[in-house]
């Protein structure tokens, strides 16, 4: 299988690649637009700050490649919210591939710290991505801004409010948590991406 | 909801993990690699690799170790220990670390949070404070808790909040090996007071040091060495025991 992983100026893509490597698979880290064309699935990974992020790849042309890819594709915490159409992180119009805005999380109370940090439990799970989950599971979540419930929510988690831990729509799937830093759960996860 | 996290905490020197383990599954009781990925298969929710080798040549060591536990391990991981400056930062992000800790050259140049938060994201930025209890009250020190400084510990740990760390990890110095709990007064008031998390290091002597420090002391998370290490408090039963007290953890 044919796995490429979007390589530009985002944190966690060496995690994203241990991560497939220990699951026996060697994937392909690139910008090369024809090589990810043809990848049998892609992985759009992300930590970082918005703005900056999408200027880059508006820069080198991966916005357009991103939206054009028709296998499936999977999005990764900065990743996710840059697949949506506006981030309140630097107000920033993002690729629109799911209709939605990114909003920053508010406190309520004193022990609503931002970010959201740590594990926390996925509910109401409706994606093959979550395929064979018998109980809420725990998965790791470092994120500041979120996505709030909608149309395409294939994930739920509760912090501060109920807000979009997984979305999907057609060939795009996208998780705000690590699923290469979500311990066998994560693993999980990610097979079951690499076998839709 | 958010799950309380349980952190074994590995010194490193030389490449190697420095307390004992009695663990006689593991091929190589020193490897910290192996000893992460068996804590990370008990339930651990984070790590912490704290290199105390001094030399350079075992700066060098720790960077290529960092890259095996990343290629390793499934969970986040904090490293820690000889983190002078941002090119330091750089060089263990890259070599796949989630987060960075600093502690002594954060009290001598407190720029360097602020430099770290705003190069890298608060969330990698984890500022650790060994404090004790003097007639002048808590004390920050220095360097493994040999230098004592003028910082006062809730003063400091504000202060680092407000420049940019993502977490406060404190160990008292009093509580630290004696076995008898963790310091949850000065814990609950550094949560009262801070707008992150705080690791509660420095005491674990049983399982209910660990749901005090949690309750009494309102702790997000709590890192502890010797009790995993020896196999005294095994991390399942740990965690049952929590469940079971009503503590949110992540079973």
């Amino acid at each position: 299988m044919n796995i490429a992983i979007i390589k530009y100026n985002a944190g966690n893509i060496f995690s994203v690649e241990h991560a497939l490597r220990r699951l026996g698979i060697e994937p392909i880290v690139t910008n090369d637009k024809e090589i990810l064309s043809n990848a049998d699935k892609v992985i759009f990974p992300g930590v970082g700050e918005a703005r900056t992020t999408m200027e880059y790849l508006r820069k080198n042309r991966l916005d357009e490649l991103i939206k054009s890819l028709k296998q499936p594709v999977l999005g990764i915490c900065l990743g996710m919210q840059l697949m949506c159409k506006h981030s309140e992180e630097g107000d920033t119009e993002c690729l629109g591939l799911f209709d939605t805005d990114v909003l920053r999380f508010i406190p309520k109370e004193h022990d609503d710290k931002v970010p959201h940090m740590g594990w926390n439990t996925l509910t109401n799970t409706n994606s093959p991505l979550f395929e064979g989950f018998d109980k809420e599971e725990f998965v790791y979540f470092v994120h500041s801004y979120y996505v709030p419930v909608n149309n395409f929510t294939a994930a739920q988690t509760e912090y501060i409010l109920p807000f979009s831990a997984a979305l999907h729509k057609d060939n795009f799937y996208a998780t705000q948590f690590h699923p290469e830093k979500s311990g066998k759960t994560g693993e999980r996860i990610l097979k079951n991406f690499l076998n839709l | 909801m958010l799950a309380k996290r349980i952190i074994p905490c590995l010194d490193i020197k030389d490449g190697q993990t420095v307390k004992g383990t009695n663990f006689v599954n593991l091929r190589q009781a020193g490897d910290p690699v192996e000893l992460g990925m068996n804590y990370s298969e008990q339930g651990a929710d984070e790590l912490v690799y704290l290199d105390i080798t001094a030399s350079h040549e075992g700066r060098k060591t720790f960077t290529e170790l960092v890259k095996r536990i990343a290629a390793h391990i499934n969970i986040p991981f904090t490293v820690g220990g000889g983190i002078h400056e941002l090119h330091d930062v750089e060089r263990l992000l890259n070599a796949g670390a989630d987060k960075v800790s600093v502690n002594s050259s954060a009290i001598r140049n407190p720029q360097l949070i602020n430099d770290i938060a705003r190069n890298f994201g608060s969330q990698v930025c984890v500022v650790a404070i060994d404090a004790r209890q003097t007639p002048q009250g808590w004390k920050c020190y220095l360097n493994g808790g040999r230098i004592e400084t003028e910082h006062e510990l809730f003063d400091w740990a504000k202060e680092a909040n407000e420049r940019g760390a993502g977490e406060i990890l404190f160990t008292s110095m009093d509580h630290d090996g004696v076995k008898k709990g963790y310091a949850n007064e000065a814990l609950s008031r550094l949560h009262d007071i801070l707008s992150i998390p705080v690791i509660a290091s420095g005491g674990a002597g049983k399982q209910e040091d660990f749901k005090d420090a949690f309750t009494k002391g309102k702790a997000d998370a709590a890192l502890a060495a010797s009790v995993f290490h020896f196999g005294e408090i095994p991390i399942p039963e740990l965690k049952k025991y929590l469940c079971k007290e009503n503590i949110n953890i992540r079973i």
